[in-house]
């Protein structure tokens, strides 16, 4: 296949989200040694040359995306507002995305405040998910982020969150947190 | 020199003692229990004065601070202290400190690029189409009751059964969650009523039934119904892959 390079760029393209190594040779029918060093090139070849755009590894696929340097420019053509978060929403969020899995209650205990209102809507924006129930009495259900979370902040993987001042140190379960999206794997 | 602070611009207690300790220059570690109480209780007074709300959780720590100044007050003979153990601050420095980090990494989000933001991909997500073409359905949303109603319909289709033979079945909710969402994970659609195989025993309806209810629980499945008395449909909303992951929740389930 000698216009394989050509081939992977107009997959993820055209692809409807990030478009991971094992579905491109999926869909390519070719061995991922041969793949990787084409998609490696690509992403070379897109940083290096000056264009609006670039390749990101993203929720461990590619995915084409602008360059954040345009986008106040970018967002006058956005149809819609994007949405700010409020702090609440933010301290939420930051919470399930280091402790994961977490329960409402553990949220609830950290943020000193009733959580589950703010819980749901991050539910319903895809950004959470249901990891499964708690083990103990009552068998609370366990939350952690999803992959549209990982698409959202642009992050390869959960690992690609900011590290926090002694936060490794002080919590240990944070290592312990299930990798997502494991098709990159 | 009277405070002026509003609790809406804090998220909750615990942000407004940061507050409390950092324009006071205190120590973390060391917080000047007295003042603190006392500057936060006359906010909390200040609050109800001009008959606003206050939030139960601030009223909550107020309480907390009271006691632990209390227990601060009390002489510190050995007796108390192999009773009570630690500093009686040191559960809430430990939260504040813990608070701190999530406040912290809060605003490192906030900064973080996102999506539709700063960063704009060609492509508007399918998911998104089929979003929009939902709504223009009009779908309504179907209560407990609906199905509640429509699985009572399933029941009573049922043949009658003509001879009566006494079997323990054992059947497990997760190995039906199982079933249930590698169908729907091949159709992506289906009818409420399809679940149910005619053959089925009671037993085995209703662990259909709970396998259903658990998904929906989970978020897994949508359940909807165009207009009232149609069919009620199932759908996936999670990718395909997701549901593998489902395998590690099953024992937690609590069925016996």
């Amino acid at each position: 296949m000698n216009n394989l390079k050509q081939l992977v760029e107009a997959f993820i393209f055209a692809a409807d989200g990030p478009l991971s190594l094992d579905r491109l040779c999926a869909l390519l029918e070719q061995p991922r040694g041969l793949v990787r060093p084409v998609v490696e090139e690509l992403m070379q070849e897109y940083q290096l040359s000056a264009r609006g755009f670039r390749l990101f590894e993203i929720a461990g696929g590619y995915q084409f995306r602008t360059l954040p340097d345009f986008a106040p420019y970018l967002r006058r053509m956005a149809k819609e507002r994007s949405v700010k978060f409020s702090q609440a929403a933010l301290e939420t969020l930051a919470i399930i995305a280091y402790r994961q899995p977490v329960t409402r209650a553990e949220i609830e205990y950290l943020r000193g405040v009733d959580s589950g209102g703010i819980v749901k809507s991050l539910l319903e924006r895809n950004l959470l998910r249901i990891l499964g129930k708690k083990d103990v009495p009552g068998r609370p259900l366990l939350y952690g982020t999803s992959r549209q979370f990982l698409e959202f902040f642009g992050l390869r993987d959960l690992n690609d969150l900011p590290t926090l001042k002694e936060f490794a140190a002080l919590d240990p379960e944070l290592a312990e947190a299930e990798p997502l999206a494991p098709e990159g794997t | 020199m009277p405070i002026q602070i509003l609790l809406e611009n804090f998220s909750g207690p615990l942000d407004l003692l940061l507050h409390l300790i950092k324009t006071n220059e205190m120590d973390i570690y060391d917080i000047r229990i007295m003042e603190i109480t006392e500057q936060y209780l006359s906010i909390i007074e200040q609050m109800k004065q001009l008959d606003l709300d206050v939030a139960g959780e601030f009223l909550l720590m107020a309480a907390t601070l009271m006691h632990i100044k209390s227990r601060m007050l009390l002489p510190s003979s050995e007796e108390i202290e192999e009773e009570e153990g630690e500093d009686p601050r040191a559960e809430l420095v430990r939260r504040l400190l813990e608070y701190q980090r999530y406040k912290e990494a809060a605003r490192l989000f906030e900064n973080m690029p996102q999506l539709q933001r700063d960063y704009f991909t060609g492509l508007v997500r399918a998911a998104d189409y089929l979003e929009l073409e939902d709504a223009a359905d009009e779908e309504i949303t179907v209560g407990i009751y609906q199905l509640a109603e429509a699985f009572h319909q399933v029941l009573s289709n049922r043949p009658k059964e003509v001879f009566h033979e006494v079997v323990r079945e054992s059947l497990s909710v997760a190995q039906y969650i199982r079933r249930l969402s590698a169908r729907l994970a091949e159709r992506k659609r289906m009818a409420f009523h399809e679940c149910f195989s005619p053959e089925a025993s009671r037993i085995e309806l209703v662990v259909t039934f709970l396998a259903m209810l658990e998904l929906v629980k989970m978020r897994m499945i949508n359940i909807e119904q165009m207009k009232e008395f149609s069919e009620i449909w199932l759908t996936l909303v999670v990718a395909p892959e997701q549901l593998d992951q489902l395998s590690a929740v099953e024992d937690a389930l609590g069925y016996e």
